[in-house]
Formats: structure tokens, sequence, C-alpha cells
């Protein structure tokens, strides 16, 4: 759908649009929900410690034997693909841990959540109090220009930006400025804009403790006169960063904003097992923001359950970049470009009068 | 001077279990521990404007289904980010088979 809104976003959150947002009512909306019974929700929602246990021994340990296998093949050509196979598990699979246990639903234990928590924001360098709290925003105002500080692909897209993150070159470089600007005490506007001043010192020790690793690992690669401590710690974020990338891309790219109903703006990708263990089923991600307290292992039962309500979703990933690549070039030209999801007959229609932007855009 | 609303039945609500009481323009939650008490609190999550009665009751814990955040449904504490303000909690009683909330007047 071609819109004829010319004013172009402002994705400051503390700018135009963050005010407007407000001002309309965007900001914390009530949402659309697909029915689901009580006794239903309740049992997906239940948490058990099994399913994450035992993916988060096969994540960890699988690195552990990436990297000793990798030290140990470390100056032929056979490391090569084992610190392709660790940086994926490192630079990749620690963004869907830092994501399931910051909602805390990835165990059923709390301690198992706040420590994968804990050891996944460090390896996709999020400081772990900035990002719960950002991540918070997100899911309240998903895709809300100026209210969520997590859009991916903000329009007009920026192309370049975004085949650099693949290899994680801007998001860690701006991962490295934030950890020392942190460790030096100071918290951005914007980061005060979401993280409540009772938290913002965490933000700051954290960032401290992050610095004081890496320092020790550069000492360690400067001592040993090679960039093997490196390999393992730090860079594997920017050479395994690209399948977190490739998925995440997927989410939201290229669908509505400003509206309030999780069908328009998000996307559900049917993936391959590899993946979805990578991604801890993430690519169900419609469901996931309507119920977002559904752990991971219970979001296929989910889908299960409500995809007659919801649009259909991409059969693969490549099936998704199909679709979506189009889109960002179309946004190029026409940043009010969108992908409309269409909805099986079975389902409940788009509320357009609450669509904002949206519902402008039908209008004229 | 106070008054005992009836916001249920005790049958309403199953164990380990909450549900939502509207009343006089206010919201509330209406809990049923595993211990077979009832308990009730402001209907809203402190952080946001999430209904508590859509969250998951565990032990004596509600979690609201937005963001996580986690309050004692006994005492109204709030248990760490992204909630940082504790909860209001009400008196209950059970009189007759009916859960009775005891609101300020």
């Amino acid at each position: 759908m071609d819109a004829a809104l010319p004013a172009s976003r402002d994705y400051s959150l503390v700018g135009r649009d963050s005010q407007r947002a407000v001002e309309t009512g965007l900001a914390a909306a009530e949402w659309y929900y697909t029915d689901v019974p009580r006794k239903d929700i309740k049992d997906l929602m239940r948490r058990e410690d099994g399913p994450a246990m035992r993916d988060t021994a096969i994540w960890l340990g699988s690195m552990v034997v990436l990297a000793g296998l990798g030290i140990v093949l470390w100056g032929t050509i056979w490391c090569v693909p084992v610190f392709l196979a660790y940086g994926v598990l490192y630079g990749s699979a620690s963004d869907s841990r830092w994501h399931e246990c910051g909602h805390g639903t990835a165990f059923k234990t709390r301690w198992m959540n706040d420590a994968v928590y804990q050891i996944a924001c460090f390896m996709i360098m999020r400081n772990p109090v900035t990002w719960r709290w950002s991540h918070a925003r997100h899911h309240t105002d998903t895709v809300i220009v100026g209210r969520d500080p997590e859009i991916a692909v903000m329009r007009p897209p920026d192309l370049v930006r975004l085949l650099l993150n693949f290899f994680g070159l801007l998001d860690a470089w701006h991962a490295v400025a934030d950890m020392l600007r942190n460790a030096a005490g100071i918290v951005s506007a914007e980061e005060k804009s979401f993280i409540p001043a009772q938290e913002q010192h965490k933000v700051v020790r954290f960032a401290r403790i992050w610095l004081a690793i890496y320092a020790v690992t550069i000492a360690l690669a400067v001592y040993t006169g090679s960039i093997l401590p490196l390999m393992l710690v730090g860079l594997p974020r920017l050479y395994g960063a690209w399948h977190h990338v490739l998925t995440g891309l997927l989410q939201h790219g290229g669908l509505a904003d400003n509206v309030i109903d999780h069908r328009l703006n998000s996307r559900t990708v049917l993936m391959n097992p590899v993946s979805r263990f990578i991604y801890w089923n993430m690519n169900y991600h419609v469901e996931h923001h309507m119920f977002p307290m559904v752990p991971y292992h219970a979001l296929p039962r989910l889908h299960a359950m409500i995809r007659h309500d919801l649009p259909a979703p991409n059969p693969s990933i490549l099936d998704g970049y199909r679709e979506m690549i189009p889109a960002f070039l179309r946004q190029l030209r026409n940043e009010d470009y969108y992908l409309r999801r269409e909805l099986p007959l079975t389902a409940k229609p788009y509320r357009e009068e609450f669509h904002g932007e949206d519902a402008r855009a039908a209008a004229e | 001077m106070s008054d005992w609303i009836e916001a249920c039945t005790a049958d309403d609500i199953d164990e380990e279990d909450v549900m939502r009481f509207d009343h006089a323009g206010r919201t509330f939650a209406i809990y049923r521990s595993p211990d077979d008490e009832f308990f009730a609190t402001d209907g809203l999550c402190t952080h946001e404007h999430v209904h508590l009665a859509d969250g998951l009751v565990m032990d004596d814990i509600i979690e609201c289904p937005k963001h996580n955040g986690r309050f004692s449904y006994k005492t109204g504490q709030a248990k760490g980010a992204p909630v940082c303000v504790n909860l209001k909690t009400y008196p209950v009683k059970v009189e007759a088979g009916k859960v009775l909330i005891q609101l300020a007047s």
C-alpha cells in the first residue's frame, strides 16, 4: 500500500514523533489480542526448566568444545569452520538467549534465567539493564516511531547499515561507544527516557565490569602476541552476527509502523530446525508479541492455536526476504510504503480506526 | 468508613489463579493461592497499563502478562525490574462462598 503522507519520521525517543505518539494515544495503547481461553493461555504460559536446561547445555557445551578445537587447530585452515560455528553460537544464539531470559520465560527457576541473561548480554554486547528496559518499551510501543528504541530498520532504510550489521560492525561500534560512555558514569538522555532513575547506576556498574573483562582479554592478546583470545571473546560478536541479523530483520522489516495490531507490524516465518534452535523459536514473532509471557518452547503450540486469526506465515527465510527486500527498495523512494499483511477469512478484521497513519492513508 | 464488596464466588477462581473484578470505575485483581487463600490487589500493573488478571500466578507471585513484572500478591511488594512501585492490596474475606474485598470509601 502506498500512502501519501510527506513528513519524514523522527525516531528520536525525545523528539517530535515521540511527543506526537503520546498526544495521539499511540504510546502505551491497548493492542489487539486474539481471544484465547484463560485455561489454554495459562497452560501455555506455564514455566518449566527442562527445555531451556537442555538447550543451554547444548549451546554452552558446544561452545566449550568448539573453543577447545579452535585453540588446538589455530593456525591451520581447519580452524576456520570451527570458528564460524563458534561465532554463530556466540554472536547470534546469544541474541535469542538475551531475549528469552530477559522476558524471564525461558526457565522456571529465576536464577537460571538471570545467569543465562547475563552471559548472553555480554556476548551480544547489550548492557543488561539498558536493554531490559528498552525491550520493555519495545513491547509496549512496538514499532511506534519515536517510542520504540529497538526499530531495526528505520525509514527510509539505510541499506549500507543493514549490510554492515551482518558482520556486527555498526552495532558493535555503538555498543563499545556506549560501554565506554556508561563506564565513565554517563547515562544519556535517551537512556534516561526509558530507564528509571533508581536503575541507572546499575548501567554504569555493568559497563565497568565488561570493560575490565575486555581489558584483560586485550592484555592477554598483547601478551601472547596473538588475536586468539579476541577470537574467543569479543570478535565473535562480529564474525558470528550474521544469523541473528538474518532472522531478526524479518521480525518487523517492511511492515507497518504506528499501528496497534501486531498482525500488521510483525512477521511469523517458518524456519528450519537449526535456525529455530539458534533463534529459540522467535520466528513465531506475531505470537510472541501478542503473548510475550509464553515461553519459546510453547510458541509452536500457540501458533497452532491462533493461526486462524493471523496472516499466513512466510514459509521460509528466503520467502520472507523475497517480500522484504523489494519493500525496502520501495521505501527508499517512498518511506510511507509498507507491506500490508492479508488476514484469512477466519480472522477478526483490522481495526482501521485505531491504526493512526494507516487509517489516514487509507482515507486519502 | 469502609465497605465490603462482593467480588465473586470462591468457585469462580481456580487455585493458583487470578480474575479481574471491576467496581465503581476501578479495576482489581482477585487471587486464589495454592493454599486456597484469597487476596486482592489493584488490577493494573504499576509499570504500565496492563491488567494483571491476564498474567500468571506462581506460588505467591503474580507476573504481569506484558513485561514480566512480578509482585507478591499477598503483600503487593514489587519484586524487581521492570516494576519498581508496589501494588496496593486490599483485605479479603470469604463468607458463604462469596469473596468480599474491603474498599475504603
